[in-house]
């Protein structure tokens, strides 16, 4: 099997706190990939290493084929980042932040704006086009930072959190945007907290906890640890420990 | 839905920076113009203070040489509004930063320097309008330099050498504050420190303690640079020549020290 992602080792600490405590991860080629864990599991700062936008303390990894350390032009050749923070210019309107992508992209001017026509169709937002991206919903910016992240279409898509704070309406939306990259052959890693986002969308779920992937398997596998209970009881049953019962009840809180 | 249009991005090499240059000028551009608040007030600011230091303060500041008091303060109010300029563009930057587009930016295989560029040019634009301002409504009051087309070249290239470095120091400061209210705050020395220059009375009419502060901070060669230039005299009583001098250095040495530390921090500050 081919691995669009390998990563051997990684640990980062901030201020003195291990936030990851050596991650190993493989995520093979034309599949989505989920990286399930509560707040602070340190998953955000996992998907910022292999964007190479934090340097791990120490660890390897490569990301389609190419080294962080040493191609980490390469790397970002290969990726692109989209999620929670939705990454697009407020002041500017959805058409001048897809085009702006294209030019960076390399694309000619026509072809960017040829792109971002093409894209605003996909993405429904055809009707926003030329309307200040400020003045968007949650939904309609996550969307447009979907469509921005697919200007050129990257062989690995990060997804931080894709859905966190969205109703259930648009997280319905978004779902459908990604199963659709996903047919299309990108490869998917995306982190959530939502069991039931990594249950409907994942091949391969990976269950990040204190640093550390304490499970991985499919839905399905992880689900059959549990004697077939949900895959909310293996991920309590994973993630509960003394030391942070409190963080777990509010987790649970969260998602109910 | 047909996601798969375009395919993965061929290498871009050196000679694309000035597309990423390009690109993230007028993305530049366009935020400044889309503030209109901040651009209002950039604009408003010249005029205002201009009108409030000839026609409230000026009767009462003695003007050197007797004129009027619009003789002595362009200078003076060309460097204030530079301070205010400062201000919006270190927190233009610091919006910026904690944003998540320049997370996607530095994510992608393109020159990341490129951002800081177009927020220096966006900056050099804004300010050197406002300098326009400055004088336009210096002239409507009444100004009226000695200087030749020669000294006039010599006091824009000044002008625009000037606001080149107070860029970068905003740019440098916006990346050091981390939010936009911190990086508001932290502009305060740049637009207080010309009321303890000469820019709005000569040094020797400030109290003893003031006084060497004011002959010897770094805006004031700016200020006496340029009034030497136009006005044929300094109120220092040292040369213009002697003043252009300290300003040129004064000015390499902020845009080089502030485009170092900028750079540095750019690549640096998200990672935390």
């Amino acid at each position: 099997m081919s691995y669009t992602v390998r990563a051997r080792g990684i640990r980062k600490a901030f201020g003195g706190k291990q936030v990851l405590d050596g991650v190993d991860l493989a995520v093979p080629a034309n599949s989505v990939f989920a990286l399930l864990g509560p707040n602070g599991a340190g998953k955000t700062t996992l998907i910022r290493i292999l964007a190479t936008l934090t340097r791990p303390d120490s660890g390897t990894a490569t990301v389609n084929a190419h080294d962080l350390h040493s191609d980490p032009r390469g790397v970002r050749r290969s990726i692109s980042l989209a999620g929670q923070y939705a990454a697009v210019d407020q002041i500017l309107t959805g058409r001048e932040n897809l085009v702006m992508m294209g030019r960076l992209l390399r694309l000619s001017r026509q072809a960017a704006r040829h792109r971002a026509d093409e894209l605003l169709e996909d993405f429904g937002l055809a009707d926003a086009a030329d309307t200040r991206v400020k003045a968007y919903s949650g939904g309609m910016r996550r969307r447009l930072d979907l469509a921005v992240s697919m200007v050129v279409r990257p062989p690995l898509l990060f997804l931080d959190e894709p859905t966190t704070g969205l109703d259930p309406r648009s997280r319905q939306q978004l779902w459908c945007v990604v199963k659709g990259l996903a047919d299309a052959g990108v490869t998917v890693l995306l982190t959530t907290q939502y069991l039931e986002e990594a249950d409907r969308l994942a091949s391969t779920v990976a269950v990040l906890h204190h640093g550390r992937i304490v499970a991985e398997g499919t839905p399905a596998e992880l689900k059959s640890r549990a004697d077939g209970a949900s895959l909310d009881d293996v991920f309590f049953a994973l993630t509960e420990s003394d030391a942070d019962a409190n963080a777990d009840f509010s987790f649970r809180g969260a998602i109910r | 839905m047909t996601y798969a249009a375009t395919d993965v991005a061929t290498s871009s090499s050196l000679t694309d920076i000035p597309i990423d240059i390009s690109v993230m000028i007028v993305r530049g551009m366009r935020r400044s113009l889309r503030d209109p608040e901040a651009f209002i007030t950039a604009l408003m600011l010249p005029v205002i203070l201009m009108l409030l230091f000839v026609y409230v303060f000026g009767g009462a500041f003695a003007a050197e040489g007797g004129g009027r008091y619009a003789q002595y303060v362009v200078p003076g109010l060309i460097v204030l509004c530079a301070g205010q300029g400062a201000g919006t563009t270190a927190v233009a930057i610091a919006t910026d930063m904690s944003s998540g587009i320049v997370d996607r930016f530095r994510s992608m295989p393109i020159a990341s320097s490129s951002v800081l560029a177009g927020h220096i040019v966006a900056s050099l634009a804004r300010n050197l309008l406002a300098t326009a301002l400055v004088i336009g409504a210096g002239l409507a009051v009444g100004w009226r330099p000695s200087a030749g087309p020669a000294q006039w070249i010599a006091a824009a290239g000044l002008i625009v050498a000037f606001i080149f470095a107070m860029s970068w120091l905003a740019t440098a400061v916006g990346l050091l504050a981390g939010s936009p209210e911190a990086a508001n705050s932290a502009t305060f020395a740049i637009w207080f420190l010309p009321y303890l220059s000469t820019a709005f009375v000569p040094a020797g009419t400030m109290t003893r303690v003031l006084r060497p502060i004011a002959a010897n901070q770094p805006f004031t060669p700016i200020i006496e640079a340029l009034r030497g230039l136009w006005m044929g005299h300094t109120s220092t009583g040292a040369s213009t020549g002697h003043e252009a001098l300290l300003a040129v250095i004064y000015c390499v040495a902020i845009a080089g020290l502030s485009a170092v530390a900028a750079s540095y921090l750019f690549r640096h500050r998200a990672a935390a």
